[in-house]
């Protein structure tokens, strides 16, 4: 066994600087996918709110779909039958032009697609959660049905949705370990090329589960000091919070 | 099928998202070339976090040759074949056999390497590789190769089990979880070199099935870059002619990978 | 013809016709995995709740290390922790006769998946427990019940009422976590349809064996649903 110093170190020989590397990507996709999929959820959520019917059934499809959907299942989806799809579509439009589709933003869409479906199961509770008085005495202000939803409606929702998008991106942040399979150079990836290469699988997936757990734990922290913020205006007395 | 496809676009419409389109390059000025990035010595994706191998520094010096820009991209092996489909490199350089099966999906190059395969096993086994000597035995490849397709076709009763990658398969090997390996002898003796020299010892070269086998490894590209396989055919046998492969060739192996 | 033919049969589908039996025992492969790591799964998970809760420190602390670590970390780095780590560890296991048990691919992923989700039912358990109003604790304890019967009787059942739905959740979520056992070798849905994938570059068996996925998962919630409804019949107006 090499000492663990060389196998961890800096440069050419070790496999410090390609874990880092990795790592990064880790938190580029999800940070990357997390706006995305927030939006589409609360996109979803207004769908399935929608008082028409078709509207409506779409939300529901969408969210049924893409919960119920293995990950690494829609991510084969997205990589291979997106591009496939995009390929032959251009060509029967009349295009010879090639057309690429990289694994990073494969795994955007994919996990983008399945954060949309989570989180709008989310952002529907949190619009439930808010009295139909707001919206009616907003309305009795004068404001418009904009003006409502930007200045009054969003900011109540934010502060409900946020422990629900917290947990979310919890589980985003480990979902991305999947796109290691569709070589996206992640932090599993390199963690698998060290494994095979120097065959010390304890260290190399000991390592990279610890990373992930303090990723884990600082989002942690951050979801609560973030909800403290949001909350601010709502501190509630130790009774009344029961 | 026609179906299913147009749902998809469809959906890429909605999003409204992928990738640049590039205008098709019927000069072939540069290419992009897939490779597994975890078959050494032929591809290897190292510490260095740089791609290695008998196969970059051959296919560098095809491209040096023809005077074209060739950058490479990695890829899983299970996904190598669509993403070339995909679009995603233009010809695939990562020991695959022409086989029958696969040209049904992409065309092939003239052949650059063909191998002996082999099954290695542990120091104490028998040398015996027959179907029914290895009958209950767990035995290990890669998957979607043709070593897994021999495996199906002639071992049915041994335990088979597919990895994504070899090198999966022999950290396996050397961890006592299977009794046999096989693989590309070549891409073998590395790990029995180095890693396995404690546990595995080679046991037989297997004879070859022409229908499984296919007639050795070619370069992949997509059935309409004729052009391109041509290109890169007609570079292959120059370069088997001039010496070029067999300069880069002794540089990785110690015996003729061309036999 | 055999059955699990039809479907590719029918949809004129030729990769789905060679591959449909094998997709199917996939399916079984997938159904038992799930089946073993939730049950055992729950009984562990009740056990960590406890510890959890337990007013022994350091117990409660191991607890609380144990499910911060399984929930905070990919369960596919679990699987290959487990299964290539087990390999470098034979001789020890071979000498408390265990290696027999991690040699099997099988065995490793079940044994995972159970300290997985075993984790995520702990905290689901210790939420709902913790749920229980405390003035429900407060009159059993006015009237003159003990701690044990007051847990077993009050606070239990309402427990167990609140912690059905996030269960019902956990057991959804690991049909599709099980898609990782793919990785380790094992022929599971996921498995059988890669295997079938590489055979023909036939994107259709993906969808089939998404079709597979949604339906389990929908029958999974669609049950779920008639259970929960039955057992908070009281509860309903």
């Amino acid at each position: 066994m090499d000492p663990l110093f060389n196998l961890l170190a800096w440069g050419p020989g070790g496999w410090g600087d390609e874990l880092a590397a990795g790592a990064g990507i880790t938190i580029a996709l999800a940070l990357a996918t997390l706006p995305f999929g927030v939006a589409l959820g609360l996109l979803v959520a207004l769908a399935k709110r929608s008082p028409h019917r078709i509207v409506r059934a779409f939300g529901t499809v969408y969210t049924t779909v893409f919960r119920g959907l293995p990950e690494l299942l829609t991510l084969y989806l997205v990589y291979f039958g997106l591009s496939i799809g995009l390929q032959t579509g251009l060509k029967a439009l009349g295009f010879s032009g090639r057309m690429e589709m990289p694994a990073f933003v494969a795994g955007m869409i994919a996990l983008g697609l399945v954060l949309g479906a989570f989180s709008s199961e989310v952002w529907v509770g949190a619009l439930n959660g808010i009295d139909k008085g707001q919206r009616e005495g907003a309305a009795a202000l004068g404001l418009r049905k904009g003006q409502i939803f930007r200045l009054v409606i969003m900011p109540q929702l934010l502060r409900l949705a946020l422990p629900g998008l917290g947990n979310n991106w919890m589980v985003l942040l480990k979902e991305t370990s999947l796109i290691s399979v569709i070589a996206l150079p992640d932090l599993m990836f390199w963690t698998g090329r060290a494994t095979v290469v120097t065959k010390e699988p304890f260290l190399f997936f000991g390592l990279a589960c610890l990373i992930y757990l303090f990723f884990s734990m600082v989002s942690a922290a951050g979801i609560a000091a973030l909800e403290r913020r949001v909350g601010r205006g709502y501190v509630r007395s130790p009774e009344a919070g029961r | 099928m026609k179906r299913i496809t147009s749902a998809v676009l469809a959906l890429a419409t909605v999003f409204g998202l992928g990738g640049a389109a590039t205008a098709q390059q019927k000069d072939w000025k540069t290419v992009r070339i897939g490779t597994e990035g975890a078959y050494p010595p032929f591809n290897n994706l190292n510490a260095k976090g740089e791609l290695d191998g008998f196969e970059i520094d051959y296919a560098n010096a095809l491209c040096d040759k023809m005077q074209i820009k060739c950058t490479w991209v990695a890829q899983d092996w299970d996904g190598i074949i669509p993403a070339l489909l995909a679009g995603k490199y233009d010809i695939i350089v990562a020991g695959m056999n022409a086989t029958d099966e696969r040209k049904k999906r992409v065309d092939f190059t003239a052949v650059y390497t063909r191998t002996p395969i082999s099954f290695i096993a542990a120091k104490n086994a028998g040398t015996d590789i027959s179907p029914a000597a290895l009958k209950g035995k767990s035995v290990g490849t890669q998957g979607s190769t043709i070593h897994a397709n021999y495996l199906e076709k002639y071992y049915k009763d041994s335990s088979i089990k597919l990895y994504p990658s070899q090198e999966e398969a022999n950290l396996d090997m050397a961890n006592g979880r299977l009794d046999y390996v096989i693989a590309d002898k070549l891409a073998l003796e590395d790990f029995i070199a180095g890693k396995g020299k404690d546990c595995c010892k080679f046991i037989a070269d297997i004879k070859r099935d022409p229908a499984i086998h296919g007639p050795g490894v070619g370069m992949a590209v997509r059935k309409d870059d004729t052009a391109l396989r041509d290109m890169f055919s007609k570079a292959i046998e120059d370069s088997i002619k001039d010496g070029t492969h067999k300069k880069v060739a002794d540089k990785w192996f110690k015996i003729s990978i061309l036999d | 013809m055999i059955w699990c033919e039809l479907p590719g049969h029918w949809l004129g589908n030729a990769a789905l016709t060679s591959y449909g039996c094998r997709m199917i025992s996939g399916l079984g492969i997938t159904l038992q995995l799930v089946a073993i790591s939730v049950s055992l799964g729950l009984v562990f998970g009740v056990l960590l709740a406890f510890a959890r809760l337990s007013p022994i420190r350091p117990l409660a602390v191991a607890a609380n290390g144990y499910m911060t670590f399984f929930r905070g970390t990919p369960i596919l780095c679990q699987l290959f922790l487990v299964y290539y780590g087990a390999g470098q560890f034979r001789p020890f296991l071979d000498s408390v006769g265990l290696w027999g048990l991690f040699r099997e691919a099988y065995f490793c992923a079940a044994f995972t998946f159970t300290l997985n989700t075993a984790a995520y039912q702990a905290e689901i358990f210790r939420g709902a427990i913790a749920s229980v109003p405390r003035g429900q604790i407060e009159a059993g304890r006015s009237l003159g019940l003990h701690p044990p019967a007051i847990f077993l009787r009050i606070v239990l059942p309402q427990a167990a009422m609140i912690a059905l739905r996030p269960l019902g959740n956990e057991v959804v979520i690991m049909v599709k976590s099980s898609a990782v056992a793919s990785l380790v070798t094992l022929y599971d849905l996921m498995g059988t349809t890669r295997l079938a994938f590489a055979r023909s570059f036939d994107l259709s068996v993906y969808l089939f064996a998404a079709a597979l996925y949604l339906m389990i998962v929908e029958t999974i919630r669609r049950v779920w649903d008639v259970v929960e409804r039955r057992l908070t019949r009281h509860l309903q107006t």
